[in-house]
């Protein structure tokens, strides 16, 4: 670097000249690594730590946790029905993303495909909903699925069915979960149909088309060509749905607060009710854990499994 | 004669499967685009209106509703708060991402793959798992009812994705820049300045666009980490209004409709960058 250049440079770091590249390389490694540290540890790794303190405490988070209960907030977690019915619901809709939801994405993407004509309006709107906030999508869809016809656009639609009731969609036991599937899918099919087209896009189309010309009509080709092809694609929308359904919290917290009668209730809404509104803090940490737990055994379990370890964007 | 009468047989074995296509897409689009369209169309009505024929267009259009939420300050300080809190965990998450994703994209140490494995666990649970030890810590500190609060833990909950996504961009710039720039006596700080960042400029953008959405529409944080009316979030906001006012549905609709209006421009806008991020963390890594 001659001396105009130097002059001109916006950017100089005064001891330059003086210190060995080496030590250069180690304070640089040093200095751009300690903000990420730093932060992921004091707000991520540590509070989770503290949190496995006070899940041996009862706590209700007025002054130092003292009533040392060892292992009885877990024991009462997996013993309460409640809690039982909350990880069924979780997994519910695990099963239910994993098989509807999914699948219809992948369906979407290969429809639109690569060149069909109105592709980037399609794109457009299947993932529009994916921008707006959980928030804004729990009260259209409470509107949507009011009991009452006159307010509840579903309704309307089904009474004009001969023979049909008004149901109380969000108010039905039976009901409840089916409705919230609903709303996950309407929000975030267009997540899953964009990484699937954007997956498609790095298959060569000669592959495709090398396995019509040996005679393999368009279900074989998809079925034998395309989704092995998108392996990696889809083991990435597999982790993003089960993470996303196992915590799953604003919906459903807007829409039914786990109700009626927990029929809705899903883990982080029960960790909510018992951490932030009966302010019970150890309990509420021990049942955090818990999430956690599930959480890591499927994230390990999963990455063990596919056998590339491929982590995932998004969300 | 032959070939017209094959390439014929072509087009209408072309045009079913077409049609078919076309058919399934523009119903998916009905109804992603229906409860998006009656909530618009309810905010346009008066109440007495919305109760009279709540589903068809709103002829004429009333504004009020509008006028109404716009008038009120709460608005305007909720949108505040929003942007306050959105610029601030979408630098942090650029900076420090950007400053992570270069170590790991560039310079050889040891416990490297350690160091990378370690920050990118956070993939593995999403903040709602860990919001509630997240609150212990930061009452322990006195940060609560702050918005330092809320950015540093959406910073903190965006740091694994974006590090994955942008060191995959990082290390598809040739090495032999850096060779080049070293030869030429750049320090590594200059280096990552000058000619990292400027060649990682859509990168950042992809990651930025994406972060503020996330931060944008992030309720639990705020819910959680802030106590005074006076700091809420618009999506924290959304929630308390449509609770108080669950009896007037238009004003609801136009509130709603309100606050989901710069999350759809924005993604207008930036379609190409919330993409470009989305499916490159998907894809790399």
């Amino acid at each position: 670097m001659n001396i105009s250049q130097v002059l001109k440079s916006p950017f100089r770091w005064p001891w330059r000249i003086n210190i060995s590249r080496r030590v250069q390389d180690r304070l640089a490694i040093f200095l751009f690594l300690l903000p990420s540290f730093v932060i992921f540890l004091l707000f991520i790794i540590y509070p989770i730590i503290r949190a496995a303190y006070f899940s041996m405490f009862n706590w209700n988070g007025m002054g130092p946790a003292t009533i040392f209960v060892g292992v009885n907030n877990f024991k009462q977690i997996l013993t309460d029905h409640v809690f039982i019915k909350s990880i069924e619901n979780c997994l519910l809709i695990v099963v239910l993303s994993l098989a509807v939801q999914l699948p219809l994405a992948m369906m979407l993407a290969i429809m639109v495909g690569r060149e069909l004509p109105g592709r980037a309006f399609f794109r457009a709107v299947f993932f529009m909903p994916y921008v707006l906030s959980e928030v804004i999508t729990a009260i259209i869809w409470l509107g949507l699925f009011s009991a009452d016809p006159e307010r509840g656009f579903i309704n309307a639609l089904l009474i004009l069915i001969p023979g049909v009731q008004a149901q109380n969609f969000l108010g039905d036991i039976n009901q409840v979960m089916g409705c919230i599937f609903i709303v996950l899918t309407w929000k975030y099919f267009g997540l899953h149909m964009l990484l699937y087209m954007a997956g498609l896009q790095n298959i060569p189309r000669e592959i495709e088309e090398a396995a019509m010309i040996d005679g393999a009509n368009r279900w074989q080709t998809v079925r034998r060509v395309t989704i092995p092809l998108l392996g990696s694609t889809i083991r990435t929308t597999i982790l993003l749905s089960v993470l996303g359904s196992l915590t799953q919290f604003n919906l459903v917290w807007i829409m039914t607060r786990g109700g009626p009668v927990n029929a809705s209730e899903v883990m982080s809404t029960y960790m909510y009710r018992y951490a932030f509104i009966r302010f019970q803090l150890g309990y509420g940490s021990a049942v955090a854990l818990v999430i956690l737990a599930v959480c890591l055994i499927f994230s390990i379990m999963y990455l063990r499994l596919s056998r590339q370890p491929d982590y995932l964007g998004g969300v | 004669m032959v070939i017209a009468r094959a390439q014929k047989r072509n087009t209408t074995k072309k045009m079913l499967p077409r049609f078919f296509q076309y058919l399934v897409l523009s119903i998916t689009t009905l109804i992603v685009l229906v409860p998006i369209v009656i909530m618009v169309f309810g905010a346009l009505k008066t109440r007495g209106e919305m109760f009279s024929h709540p589903y068809t267009p709103p002829i004429p259009a009333h504004w009020e509703n509008f006028a109404t939420i716009l008038k009120a300050p709460s608005f305007w300080l909720m949108l505040r708060n929003s942007l306050i809190v959105m610029v601030g965990s979408t630098g942090g998450v650029l900076i420090v991402c950007s400053l992570a994703s270069f170590i790991f994209a560039r310079m050889q140490f040891r416990g490297k793959d350690l160091a990378f494995n370690f920050l990118t666990l956070g993939l593995m649970f999403p903040i709602t798992v860990a919001i509630m030890p997240v609150y212990l810590v930061i009452r322990q500190m006195n940060l609560i009812d702050s918005f330092l609060a809320v950015i540093l833990v959406q910073t903190a909950f965006g740091i694994s994705q974006n590090i994955l996504i942008l060191r995959g961009f990082f290390t598809s710039i040739p090495m032999e820049l850096q060779d080049a720039s070293y030869i030429d006596g750049c320090s590594p700080f200059g280096f990552f300045w000058r000619i990292m960042l400027p060649l990682a400029r859509p990168a950042l953008a992809a990651i930025g666009a994406l972060t503020m959405i996330v931060s944008w529409n992030d309720l639990l944080t705020p819910l959680v980490l802030l106590n005074s009316e006076k700091l809420w979030t618009l999506p924290l906001g959304t929630m308390q209004f449509q609770g108080q006012y669950s009896s007037d549905l238009a004003l609801t609709a136009a509130f709603v409709t309100l606050t989901a209006l710069p999350a759809i421009l924005f993604y207008l806008f930036f379609e190409r960058q919330i993409v470009s991020g989305l499916t490159a963390g998907a894809l790399k890594g």
